[in-house]
């Protein structure tokens, strides 16, 4: 049987050579993306600024309209309906935190879920959500928090491993893909919730996955090959690890793909999120975990011990 | 490389077989199969979170106003009662304004005293060296009695104690279901009930404080005034439960809930719905008491400082029964009776987080889950086996042995598995055949640098080591935090997560080395197709 190769053996790709090139683009992209977030905003989930959701599925069609005039009735708030199906039978309707006490909020889910029922026989709240304004604050504050610590001690456990300008090279490469991963939220205003945050954690330790593989390879070629010139080495090193980079990052792509189109629609925002974050965060292990390096001044005898760099200047080569 | 030892394959194998073993109770619960599954054999299974199971995630927080006024109120009945013992002590202008419980002492001569016995009513708290209360006079006859912090933190801390056991007997008064109840952060009680069909009788139940007291009418008060919120000395205003207004009471308390055995839904002869209750002994006694001395007058039956009614006293009530009106459903009538037998909440909670999923979408989740884990997996299976052809065979042999090992050690800690589990679970088969592909490729490189056979395997398992240890620290990292800071569900994606990191490593790199070094030592092949 002939093997699947999808990199071919033996490939050379000069890498290094659109570094400044990608750096430009990817600065750019970046600031974009952040901008863009600040500007319009993320559509955020009841998880963090309070609120209710309620999910629905009637017997029969219901008409938006009808269904949207029935909710606002109730007098709790500008409702947002979208309907969850194409034939108008599941629909999830959103209602802002009402103002009062922190109780108020968890009193608007029992009026929409006795209404709907009354209005709508045969019909059954799936499920419905109440969050306060206090634990939607908490759970927003951990889950900034969440975030900084993975990508810190990260960035920390591979500095030790390796040297200080990796554990950079590791922030600014988490950073971008963040970065990255918000923009797409913000575009795209799907809802960001609890589940959109362990996307993000996973984003963290997964694009990580790739840089950690390429770093291997790089500290592995700078012990090997001591006269060779920092950017051929690290094209090597990307070379020789090409093959894994795009065969890991296919067989991850694949798990999630087929969760994202055929798995509970209740995560779709975690499937998408992680599907995303593994596409920027192999594209970042080589573009801006690499070239970082370059700029942080990582020179053949980084991994040299402070006698031996000395050994080595004292006997040039 | 071809030296592996007889006792590591043993090892290895049964590590499998425990995998499987385990695995298996919570794979074929729910299916017709379940039943045939022997009674010998392990019966630890992976719990279902709300998500999946349906059901109530419900987070309530204390009312730290209410628990203030609670308190005051509870130590203006006992300071009441101990200055009417002998010798008795005559006291006016009770008050509990600005969270201070103070009192006038009638006689100056008798102020010292009223101190010293105050001082004997507060209690030391545990471990801070502080009272629960400090006594003070102001104005030489006044004394005032104000709450100290660690008082406060401690009363808290005990009435959290009584009402998570208070919510537990509501919810489930015969002790059998499978809830969760416990308190969070001293002031928050955690309650999940898996399949719940209606969580706003949930609510109902837990949402009453179900404080019933039972008091005087004060008749000497002037309507006018009642209606605008003004009480004679030794009064207070409460409002009519079905907002028909106001009525004056007594502040003192004839009898309350704390002294009940038993409360019950029954008809009155009416056949509307009303609670029949059961007073203790001293209830019984100080009901007939109370009502042999007012004889013709009301009194005031009072649930949660609202008056449900307000009933003349026909003729002394001796046998330490009553019923309570209060224009009940039948429905209503039966929550409050089970509230009021569960005892009332020593403070009142708010419902700060409600996360309810039914059954259906539960059940429809699981289907897609289960749907697209297979999908997943099969696609991966394909992938690999025509990528790296017998190697990928191991690689795919290795990945189904690790999901039977994740799901095993889930099963045996009863972990629960939640629906963002589910995707931890096809994102760690995914990224579990990573370990493998990055020592395949290793393998296929140091057979193109020349290195004879079973060298470039030996060089390609341990190269590739290094990175797979420390390309799975950072998912350590990544998903402990996760653990640590995420709620529930996302507290499920991590734990799979890191049991999957884990097992991963044994699979993918002891695992499939040990298929690898017995097909080189028993096929002996010339080169290897990699």
């Amino acid at each position: 049987m002939k093997l699947l190769k999808l990199v071919p053996d033996h490939t050379n790709v000069d890498f290094m050579r659109w570094r400044n090139l990608a750096l430009m683009l990817s600065i750019i992209a970046t600031v974009a993306s952040i901008s863009y977030t600040v500007y319009r905003g993320l559509n955020l989930g009841i998880d963090f600024v309070g609120g209710q959701l309620v999910r629905a599925e009637f017997a029969r069609p219901v008409p938006i309209e009808e269904l949207r005039a029935r909710v606002d009735s109730l007098g709790v708030g500008e409702a947002s309906i979208q309907a969850l199906d194409k034939n108008n039978r599941t629909y999830q309707i959103r209602l802002p935190r009402p103002p009062g006490p922190e109780t108020a909020s968890n009193a608007v889910v029992s009026k929409v879920r006795k209404l709907i029922p009354q209005q709508y026989p045969g019909a059954r709240i799936d499920a419905g959500e109440s969050v306060s304004g206090k634990v939607s604050e908490e759970l927003a504050g951990d889950s900034a928090k969440a975030i900084a610590f993975a990508m810190i001690g990260i960035a920390i456990y591979i500095w030790f491993r390796f040297e200080w300008q990796f554990g950079v090279g590791a922030l600014v490469t988490l950073g971008h893909d963040i970065a990255m991963t918000l923009g797409f939220f913000a575009i795209t205003q799907l809802p960001v919730d609890l589940n959109v945050v362990a996307a993000f954690l996973t984003i963290v330790g997964y694009s990580l996955n790739d840089t950690v593989v390429i770093y291997d390879r790089i500290r592995e070629n700078l012990r090997k090959y001591r006269k060779m010139s920092i950017l051929p080495l690290l094209n090597l090193s990307l070379n020789e690890t090409l093959a894994r980079t795009v065969v890991t990052s296919l067989t991850v792509l694949i798990a999630l793909g087929v969760l994202m189109l055929i798995g509970p629609e209740v995560i779709f925002g975690l499937a998408i999120a992680i599907f995303l974050g593994v596409i920027i965060g192999t594209y970042s292990s080589i573009y801006i975990s690499v070239p970082t390096l370059v700029w942080l001044g990582v020179k053949p005898d980084s991994f040299l011990k402070s006698d031996e760099k000395e050994q080595a200047e004292a006997q040039p080569a | 490389m071809l030296e592996f030892p007889r006792w590591k394959v043993w090892l290895i194998g049964i590590v499998i077989a425990l995998g499987v073993l385990l695995s298996i109770p919570s794979l074929i619960g729910g299916t017709p199969l379940a039943g045939s599954w022997p009674k010998w054999l392990p019966q630890y299974k992976i719990s279902l979170g709300l998500d999946l199971a349906g059901g109530s995630h419900l987070l309530l927080e204390a009312d730290a106003a209410d628990a203030q006024k609670q308190r005051l109120q509870a130590m203006e009945d006992s300071v009441s009662t101990e200055l009417r013992r002998d010798p008795r002590i005559d006291i006016g202008d009770i008050s509990t304004a600005g969270g201070r419980l103070s009192f006038m002492v009638r006689n100056p001569s008798q102020v010292d005293a009223a101190v010293e016995r105050m001082r004997n009513l507060t209690k030391p708290v545990a471990l801070t060296g502080n009272r629960d209360w400090d006594v003070s006079v102001v104005d030489s006859t006044r004394v005032v009695l104000t709450p100290t912090a660690s008082g406060t933190a401690q009363a808290l801390k005990d009435a959290m104690g009584v009402a998570r056991d208070v919510v537990r007997r509501r919810i489930d008064p015969s002790g059998t279901k499978e809830i969760t109840v416990i308190t969070e952060g001293g002031n928050r009680i955690l309650v999940e009930v898996p399949g719940v069909e209606d969580p706003e009788a949930l609510k109902r139940l837990i949402g009453q404080t179900a404080r019933l007291e039972f008091k005087l009418v004060d008749l000497s008060a002037n309507p006018q005034d009642v209606q605008q919120g003004r009480a004679p000395p030794g009064s207070q205003v409460l409002p009519m439960a079905d907002g028909t207004g106001f009525m004056a009471v007594k502040r003192r308390v004839m009898v309350s809930g704390d002294q009940l055995t038993d409360a019950k839904q029954s008809f009155d002869q009416d056949g509307r719905p009303d609670i029949s209750i059961t007073f203790n002994t001293t209830g019984a006694r100080r009901f007939a008491r109370t009502t042999q001395e007012n004889v013709n007058k009301p009194f005031a039956i009072i649930l949660d400082d609202k008056i449900l009614s307000a009933p003349n006293i026909n003729e002394p009530i001796l046998g330490g029964r009553a019923s309570i009106n209060g224009g009940f459903t039948v429905q209503s009538a039966h929550d409050l009776a089970v509230s009021l037998a569960s005892g009332k909440l020593p403070v009142k909670l708010n419902f700060i987080e409600e996360r309810t999923v039914s059954a259906e979408l539960g059940q429809d989740s699981i289907h897609k889950g289960v749907i697209a884990s297979v999908v997943g997996v099969v696609g991966i299976i394909i992938f690999m086996l025509i990528t790296y052809g017998r190697f990928g065979v191991y690689a795919n042999i290795a990945l189904l042995v690790n999901a039977f090992l994740i799901l095993g050690i889930m099963a045996m800690f009863n972990a629960t598995l939640t629906l963002p589990g589910i995707a931890g679970f096809i994102l760690t088969i995914g990224a579990a055949v990573d370990a493998n592909v990055l020592i395949n490729e290793r393998i296929r490189e140091e057979l193109h640098r020349g290195r004879r056979m079973i060298d470039a395997v030996e060089t390609g398992y341990h190269e590739a080591f290094r990175a797979i240890f420390d390309a799975n620290v950072t998912h350590v990292i990544s998903a402990g935090i996760m653990a640590y800071f995420g709620s529930g569900p996302v507290r499920g994606f991590a734990v799979v997560l890191l049991i999957g990191v884990v097992t991963s490593v044994f699979t993918a790199v002891y695992f499939t080395r040990m298929l690898v070094a017995l097909w080189i030592r028993r096929a002996r092949p010339r080169a290897l197709h990699i």
